[in-house]
């Protein structure tokens, strides 16, 4: 996988949206505080807002090119996205919500059954959303989002409704989507998280890139603010 | 109730419900446009819409009139195509269809906003144009609001009095409707009758308003 976000400029309430970033790895941790302007980015990438300035280029198709006038479509771009909240239809069963994006065909990552089999929803796919657990819905959302195809998966703080104890039983199942081999960028406060996923980390303050290298080089200082990241000491 | 209260009846039910249904496809864009999109000089389209709730209904008639009649830009258009709407039951649609407008636009809209939007993106990125968003995201968690709205202004064309009598009159039999008849009743004295048609209209709003209400109480519980 190979994302190039060149000139993306995009003004927010506090601040402007600077960023200029090549990402290459398997799966990338997008750091930063709450309000760094993460979700803003992911939503680029997905094509669900736009900016007055971008290019973003996803294994060299183009997917936005504000100088040529180049906006792929959100439907048309296959990424993925698993927002905090997981955002199941509420009006679908699990069964509804996952084959809503189901893509077959032969470029299809994962048949529904292998799905249904990796993140073990089997034994309530006739539910309806709202007598889901917060760690069932997060592994229905992933599922869904597999189901679609994706070149790519964006994952927002996909832990972070959850308590300690849920996420350690979450996690395994993350490890087990990054084994399918989709290339996915990882939102997360924590480094825990991140050394568990991640190969690469972008770090995000006040919409600017303030570091990026591979997850092992990169530790996390433990005092104020959590987000903070330094060079691994020698 | 004699049979020519039942007509009147069955006259007002049947012509409520075709203004209400002419409505409904417009209402829901305009309801659509207005929670979704944002843009310069939106407040005027927003007064515009809601104009008929606010100016008085005789005006409304009289606007409608002028508009409609033979003479008037689309009634002199609809008359070539042998289509008369005023002093006849379409001119009874009209009236009561532009007079409930606001009402449903007013309830379908909030329905609208209340659908999280972070929903209708995740259709998309799951490949859904924008046709299928609708239809299958917005439109179903929407639906209650919808239907509440469209009942109240299904109540609000029954009710409908002044501008109708303006551009359909009050030709017994043929566009008069519960409001016209019972005002025709009590102008001639005939206060039994008026009081029969009374309770009926009195039935049937509630019935609406009461199951307006609870789609949408119900709607609002499913958000």
């Amino acid at each position: 996988m190979k994302l190039v976000l060149r000139e993306v400029r995009l003004p927010l309430a506090q601040y402007t949206l600077e960023v200029e970033a090549t990402l290459t790895a398997g799966v990338t941790a997008l750091f930063g505080p709450s309000g760094s302007g993460k979700t803003s980015l992911l939503d680029l990438i997905a094509g669900l807002r736009r900016a007055p300035s971008a290019f973003i280029e996803l294994d060299g198709l183009a997917l936005t090119d504000t100088h040529r006038g180049v906006e792929v479509p959100t439907r048309e771009r296959r990424i993925g996205y698993v927002p905090q909240d997981g955002a199941l239809f509420p009006h679908l069963s699990v069964r509804g919500n996952l084959l809503y994006g189901f893509r077959r065909g032969e470029d299809g990552l994962l048949t529904f059954e292998h799905a249904v089999e990796v993140l073990e929803i089997g034994a309530f796919l006739e539910r309806g959303i709202g007598n889901l657990s917060g760690g069932e819905r997060q592994r229905v959302a992933l599922a869904r989002a597999l189901l679609s195809s994706p070149r790519l998966l964006l994952l927002d703080e996909p832990l972070s409704a959850l308590d300690q104890k849920l996420k350690a039983r979450i996690l395994p199942y993350l490890q087990r989507v990054r084994e399918l081999g989709v290339p996915m960028i990882y939102v997360t406060h924590h480094a825990g998280e991140a050394m568990a996923l991640c190969d690469e980390v972008l770090v995000l303050d006040h919409g600017r890139v303030v570091d990026q290298g591979p997850v092992s080089d990169l530790f996390l200082v433990t005092g104020q603010p959590a987000y903070e990241l330094r060079p691994a000491p020698e | 109730m004699i049979t020519a209260e039942w007509q009147i009846v069955g006259f007002t039910l049947g012509v409520a419900a075709l203004a209400t249904l002419l409505i409904l496809p417009p209402g829901l864009y305009v309801a659509w446009v207005l929670a979704r999109r944002s843009w310069r000089g939106k407040s005027l389209l927003e007064t515009l819409i809601a104009l008929p709730l606010v100016m008085p209904p005789v005006a409304t008639g009289l606007i409608l009139l002028k508009l409609l009649g033979r003479r008037g830009p689309l009634g002199a258009f609809l008359h070539r195509l042998n289509l008369d709407v005023v002093f006849t039951w379409r001119g009874v649609v009209m009236a009561m269809a532009v007079m409930s407008f606001p009402l449903l636009v007013r309830g379908a809209r909030v329905a609208f906003e209340e659908v999280n939007p972070r929903l209708e993106q995740i259709a998309r990125t799951l490949g859904a144009s924008d046709a299928r968003v609708f239809f299958t995201i917005t439109l179903p968690l929407a639906l209650r609001g919808i239907l509440g709205g469209t009942l109240l202004a299904f109540a609000r064309a029954l009710g409908e009095f002044g501008a109708t009598i303006l551009v359909a009159g009050n030709i017994p039999g043929r566009t008069s409707t519960l409001s016209l008849a019972i005002y025709n009743l009590v102008q001639l004295g005939k206060d039994e009758a008026a009081f029969r048609l009374l309770a009926v209209s009195v039935a049937i709003a509630f019935l609406a308003v009461w199951t307006s209400e609870w789609f949408l109480q119900r709607g609002a519980a499913r958000r």
